[in-house]
């Protein structure tokens, strides 16, 4: 079994409500030297082994496909153990 | 004429659009999304509501339910289809109208009337309303905020697909009297042909002085008029 996790985040570029509100917050904190604050989703799946040469391509399609939306959101795989 | 109002776990105003499709003269029916045929309906209406929970993104699963199949056909073939709140988030994700719905500017759920200014009139949604015009609707969303890469947003203005913005009373749309943050103020989009289109607002809550407005009426009412002009498909 390899377990891998899924780091998705919105493009640069495009508008991240979360991250401007929480920029916000700490700047009123105090919290000055903070000059962006983007937000993510990590997603862990456990995929078994079968073929291990194809695990990378079919984990691309499926964030491609449902896990991330190509059109506002890029990611990255790590293989974590 | 036939309106599929295609119901997935956790849709919500499915009711309220059967009942103001009614109210407008069509036979509405429910349709659960495990269906994977539409043969013979005019035109097609995925509702508000939370599809499957909203899990994953909003629309993200129900894109992938099996009637979604049969939608994209008819969206290619010319068929009326028209996406309110979550159907507008599932449309997008689904890639029948460009860019995706985030979460509101001030991280709030939006509940109340809010007053939209109708920007063309090319589309199945607002093919009998006025360039000018402003509507009053109830918005109600969480994830209302449109986004889209650069160069899509250019060509929905260009084009003229972009439907409705959000204004105030006078029909001024700027970033003060912009509710959600949604970029350039948008409400609602239509693809190029005109004939798939979706909004965050609810016309189907603003069709009886009850309710207080009416404004929903013309956009539904384009809508019904636009199945008419496309006799329905097997």
């Amino acid at each position: 079994m390899t377990k891998l996790r899924i780091d998705i985040r919105r493009k640069e570029g495009l508008s991240d409500p979360e991250g401007v509100a929480t920029l916000r917050a700490l700047h009123d904190l105090g919290y000055a030297e903070v000059g962006e604050v983007h937000f993510g989703r990590m997603i862990y799946l456990d995929v078994s082994e079968a073929d291990a040469s194809s695990v990378g391509a079919r984990v691309e399609e499926m964030c491609r496909r449902l896990l991330a939306n190509p059109v506002i959101e890029d990611w990255t795989v790590e293989t974590v153990e | 004429m036939r309106v599929a109002v295609v119901v997935f776990p956790g849709t919500n105003c499915e009711h309220d659009v059967a009942y103001a499709l009614g109210e407008l003269g069509t036979s509405p029916e429910l349709v659960w999304h495990r269906e994977t045929a539409l043969d013979g309906f005019d035109g097609v209406v995925l509702p508000g509501g939370f599809a499957h929970g909203d899990y994953l993104r909003t629309g993200a699963i129900a894109r992938f339910s099996p009637v979604m199949t049969a939608v994209e056909r008819h969206a290619v073939e010319g068929t009326p289809v028209l996406g309110i709140c979550n159907g507008f988030q599932i449309l997008c994700e689904a890639g029948l109208l460009p860019g995706a719905l985030v979460a509101n500017r001030d991280l709030k759920f939006i509940c109340r009337p809010v007053p939209l200014r109708i920007e063309s009139t090319n589309s199945i949604l607002t093919r009998t309303a006025r360039v000018g015009q402003v509507l009053r609707l109830p918005l109600n969303s969480y994830e209302g905020n449109y986004i889209a890469p650069a160069k899509d947003l250019e060509r929905l203005e260009a084009q003229g697909r972009v439907m409705l913005r959000y204004c105030d009373a006078a029909g001024v749309a700027d970033e003060s009297t912009n509710p959600n943050g949604s970029t350039n103020s948008i409400a609602g989009i239509a693809n190029t042909a005109g004939n798939v289109a979706a909004l965050m607002p609810h016309p189907e809550r603003a069709i009886e002085g009850l309710l207080g407005s009416t404004d929903g009426r013309v956009l539904l009412e384009s809508f019904v008029a636009s199945m008419a002009r496309e006799p329905a498909r097997a």
